[in-house]
């Protein structure tokens, strides 16, 4: 009989369901409980670098935007720094990198505000092109779904990324890219994600 | 710079798949391309850190985080409690645990909840917490209720919690569900049977636990939590060219 190993097992995953709104983001879930919520600010106020927004639609099979999706956004610094002691470099006061969104109800519409992030760490010691890792949960789905949101203004960058690099259809690899425009002298990033079709946004098992 | 181990590959087979038509609402929000899998990187190995100054002590203590003065949250009075392990059985400390449900009567405050069941105007429904040294953690609470949901015609959803937990990385990020021993809706809830194996579903089933109650005042249940684990070698000692 050979040795146990003895590892537990991850918790399986459950949907956030209908009402994650309720632990997550109350106040929109219409009521007002926690002295401050979490995720509404992830670069906070010194945050150096361009100041940008991010909106977009999570859509279904269907072609219709989820109405109750959260996101949760973690990024880098406008240099490149994750605010997490195994970086160990500085980040601003009150840069968290850290955000969480929701949906309006009536429109499936998302945007948030942050900096733009730099160039961070990759593996063996290369450099990632400026990207926000995204979590999406809802009702139907099972699992948390993982993305990453690249920027089209960053070509030379993304053509060196190995993790879009990976992506063996260059096709699919469009799915990261976010399109900027300008908003009243604001740069705002569309990132529209496809949870199915033709153009079904690239998802991770990171 | 100084990264630590990779996570542990996540198990797909013991989570849920995204496509599970006997939940109906993931046929549509399902992805249907492969995943395309990852190797461990700092954007991935890293995640947010949370402290004391983001929540409140009163946070964990649903029975009267939203209650009036004097006041408290009607229904079976529990206290939820566990520790926050790794796959190495390592106690995961200062984590931040948020969990939300419905109440004893199995309505949510939720302006989307239209079900029949009254609002209990002292009962909010979700609390928060950082779990200790130890990776332990509790909630007070009220043991919620079932209720109906459209699925088929006839669905109820046994009483559940929800639990969002975020370890130390963005990788361990997990959204489950606390259930409670005993209760006759968990082998027949879509939801619950969208997990293939019954060993995973049983990890999610919370046990009376006797010796955590308090006499005369809040029973207990116990709910261990186990997120992803990690390598003990270092990230840059990797072997180069992957």
């Amino acid at each position: 009989m050979p040795q146990e190993l003895n590892y537990l097992k991850e918790s399986p995953s459950q949907t956030a369901g209908p009402y994650v709104h309720i632990g997550l983001a109350p106040g929109a879930a219409g009521f007002d409980i926690y002295k401050q919520e979490l995720g509404w600010d992830i670069a906070g106020p010194n945050a150096k670098g361009e100041r940008i927004r991010v909106e977009g639609v999570v859509v279904d099979g269907m072609g219709s935007p989820i109405k109750d999706v959260l996101l949760e956004a973690w990024q880098a610094n406008g240099n490149g720094v994750y605010a997490h002691p195994e970086d160990g470099r500085k980040v601003e006061k009150g840069f968290r990198g850290w955000g969480r969104v929701i949906t309006d109800f009536e429109t499936g519409e998302w945007g948030f505000d942050t900096v733009k992030p730099g160039p961070s760490p990759a593996r063996n010691g290369k450099l990632a092109a400026p990207h926000i890792n995204l979590w999406i949960v809802a009702r139907g789905i099972n699992i948390g779904l993982n993305t990453r949101m690249y920027f089209d203004d960053e070509a030379e960058a993304n053509a060196d990324d190995a993790v879009l690099n990976l992506i063996e259809w260059e096709r699919r690899r469009e799915t990261l890219i976010a399109r900027r425009t300008e908003r009243d002298g604001q740069a705002v990033y569309r990132f529209d994600i496809k949870l199915q079709g033709d153009d079904e946004t690239v998802f991770f098992d990171i | 710079m100084s990264y630590l181990g990779e996570f542990y590959q996540r198990d797909r087979e013991w989570h849920p798949p995204g496509l599970t038509r006997d939940y109906k609402t993931s046929v549509s929000r399902s992805p249907q391309y492969s995943l395309i899998s990852l190797q461990g990187s700092p954007a991935e190995l890293t995640g947010p850190v949370f402290g004391h100054d983001d929540l409140d002590p009163l946070d964990k203590d649903m029975i009267h985080n939203y209650a009036q003065p004097g006041e408290s949250a009607i229904g079976e009075r529990i206290i939820l409690h566990g520790r926050v392990l790794d796959e190495n059985g390592r106690p995961v400390p200062n984590t931040l645990v948020e969990a939300w449900q419905a109440n004893a009567g199995g309505r949510y405050r939720h302006k989307k909840d239209t079900y029949l069941a009254p609002i209990d105007p002292n009962f909010g429904g979700c609390g928060r917490t950082l779990t200790d040294e130890n990776g332990y953690y509790y909630f007070r609470t009220v043991k919620p209720g079932a209720y109906p949901w459209r699925n088929w015609v006839n669905n109820w959803r046994p009483a559940h919690i929800h639990m969002s937990i975020f370890g130390t990385g963005f990788a361990q990020r997990l959204i489950t569900q606390c259930y409670f021993e005993g209760d006759p809706l968990i082998p027949i809830c879509p939801i619950v049977n969208t997990i293939p194996d019954p060993n995973a579903i049983e990890q999610l089933i919370s046990r009376l636990d006797l010796n955590a109650t308090i006499p005369l005042d809040t029973i207990a249940y116990k709910f261990d939590i186990v997120l992803r684990g990690r390598r003990s070698t270092l990230f840059e000692n990797r072997l180069e060219g992957n």
